[in-house]
């Protein structure tokens, strides 16, 4: 199972860091990322491998916000995407 | 591998765009629990429901959770309980209690189905139902009404009209002290569905399975936007692909979170209503949708045609989206739900007559209109005639649902809160309908073929 985590918001150092380290500490693995500045605003997308995380999804993502405050964070089971754009 | 972009437009329908999944409604089918004694048969009612739903709202947040995707409501429909009392006789509103306990017990917002089905007559429990609505609807606080008086086969039975007319009028009064909002839980049908998972109207038919779970999707907001993006010259045929495109996706969220939830539930998956389902919440309206198509205020002439265009392609591109699509399907117009519509009402853009046109070709009917307190009864009849009579010719689903303001006049709101909103008391004509809806009896099926 994987999740897609989304982290948009002001650029600044650490980012990446942070949200990487808040995964691991919860145990999903990260499988890719992407990130781009798109009107001047960073903007991260992250899968991530959920099958052996050791807490709830809802959970994994408030600790995601937690690990940085300032920025806008979704983290969405992939099935939604995958069946709203895909045929 | 997942696209960058749609990911991030995944992400600002649900955020900006007010993209949700309006409701899961379990529909419960009561037969097995009508008995002799109508005390007994609440009490298999109240267990059959709260037995059946007791996991719904909890799975519906778990899904929440797991999708990070907003699921409004949480709703149950059974079997409309006029076939109930036929059964046991008594007072109705017993039920109605049973029901409202019920909905609380396993956490609801509403409960739809009490219900009768009279389009070509009267059966046992029929009119002692439909007597009991008012009152039912005043006592208790989740249970919704619907009767259907007229279908494209039946005819249209103007008996039942001419009683509605007084029951929509006595819904309002015994709740004046509440916002009329009786006759807001209360909407009078021609070719009611009987999968349909939105309130008020919702009932679980006599042809569906014991247990079905039904889902309604929402997203004027994610339409409006996706049409903001397009060049004002863009022609129509354009903005309808756009819009198909568009209700393929919000229905495809809808179409996993209805088989995660029967899975779930482990009851049989039954429909998805793709319905453009607005609230009054900015940017969440049909008719800026409608003036995003280049209407300067929604009610002004070309409205019908929208309208007419937008309704047609949410439908096309649900239809792919999705197993099975029922219900109402297509796009709501109710009146006080949305924000575009309030402001048409208010500064007199939007008319009931121009209402009724566009029910013509849109999913439901005259909808959350709040109409002067003072309004007859016999008024009400012919406006659910009216309408009736659109929905029997064109074969479709049309309803009404006014809202009878009592004691206020033309130009000042009821505000009921919440989903249901709030509106300015529409203008109706004054010249009176009563000796035609005194005449009752049927009016005759149409004829199916000679369409002109």
């Amino acid at each position: 199972m994987k999740a897609v985590v989304t982290v948009i918001g002001k650029d600044m150092v650490g980012i990446l860091a942070k949200v990487a380290s808040a995964c691991a500490a919860k145990n999903a693995n990260v499988l890719e990322v992407t990130q781009s500045i798109l009107d001047g605003y960073f903007c991260m997308v992250m899968v991530i491998d959920i099958g052996g995380i050791t807490c709830a999804l809802d959970q994994l993502e408030a600790s995601l916000k937690a690990s940085v405050p300032d920025m806008v964070i979704h983290v969405m089971h992939e099935d939604i995407f995958n069946s709203m754009h895909r045929i | 591998m997942l696209n960058f972009n749609d990911i991030l437009e995944t992400i600002t329908m649900i955020q900006d765009e007010h993209l949700d999944i309006r409701t899961i409604t379990m529909g419960i089918s009561l037969l097995d629990c009508a008995d002799s004694d109508i005390d007994r048969s609440c009490r298999k009612v109240y267990e059959k429901v709260t037995t059946r739903a007791k996991d719904l709202v909890a799975v519906g947040e778990s899904i929440e959770k797991k999708y990070g995707i907003p699921i409004v409501n949480k709703r149950i429909s059974v079997t409309p309980i006029a076939m109930l009392v036929a059964a046991s006789g008594g007072d109705p509103v017993k039920y109605a209690h049973a029901l409202d306990k019920a909905a609380k017990a396993v956490g609801v917002n509403f409960i739809g189905g009490y219900s009768a089905l009279v389009q070509k007559g009267f059966s046992a429990g029929d009119r002692e139902l439909i007597q009991s609505i008012p009152r039912a609807l005043s006592e208790t606080e989740f249970v919704c009404s619907s009767v259907n008086i007229g279908s494209t086969k039946a005819g249209i039975n103007m008996d039942a009209v001419k009683m509605m007319g007084n029951v929509v009028k006595e819904a309002a009064n015994l709740t004046r002290d509440n916002q009329c909002i009786g006759a807001a839980k209360l909407v009078v049908f021609c070719n009611a569905p009987e999968d349909n998972p939105f309130m008020a109207g919702a009932f679980h038919g006599p042809g569906e399975p014991d247990v079905v779970i039904n889902v309604g999707v929402s997203g004027p907001g994610v339409v409006r936007s996706a049409l903001a993006k397009l060049p004002d010259d863009a022609p129509l045929n354009e903005v309808a692909e756009l819009i198909k495109k568009t209700a393929f996706k919000i229905t495809r969220m809808g179409q996993l979170v209805g088989t995660e939830a029967s899975q779930l539930l482990g009851v049989p998956f039954g429909i998805i209503d793709l319905s453009l389902a607005p609230t009054p919440a900015v940017g969440d309206s049909v008719a800026h949708i409608l003036e995003e198509i280049g209407l300067e205020q929604c009610g002004t002439h070309g409205t019908t045609a929208a309208l007419a265009m937008l309704n047609d392609a949410v439908k096309k591109g649900g239809v792919m989206a999705s197993s099975s699509v029922g219900g109402l399907s297509g796009a709501f117009i109710p009146v006080t739900e949305d924000a575009g519509m309030i402001d048409a009402a208010r500064s007199g853009v939007l008319s009931v007559e121009k209402l009724e046109a566009m029910t013509a070709v849109c999913s439901v009917g005259l909808d959350m209109i709040v109409i002067p307190g003072e309004t007859e009864p016999s008024t009400i009849s012919a406006i659910i005639a009216d309408e009736a009579a659109i929905g029997m010719v064109n074969s479709k689903t049309t309803a009404v649902r006014v809202i009878p303001a009592i004691g206020l006049e033309e130009g000042e709101e009821l505000d009921f809160g919440g989903l249901l909103g709030s509106g300015p008391v529409m203008k109706l004509r004054t010249q009176s309908s009563s000796k035609m809806i005194a005449r009752g009896g049927r009016i005759p099926a149409p004829m199916q073929s000679l369409k002109n």
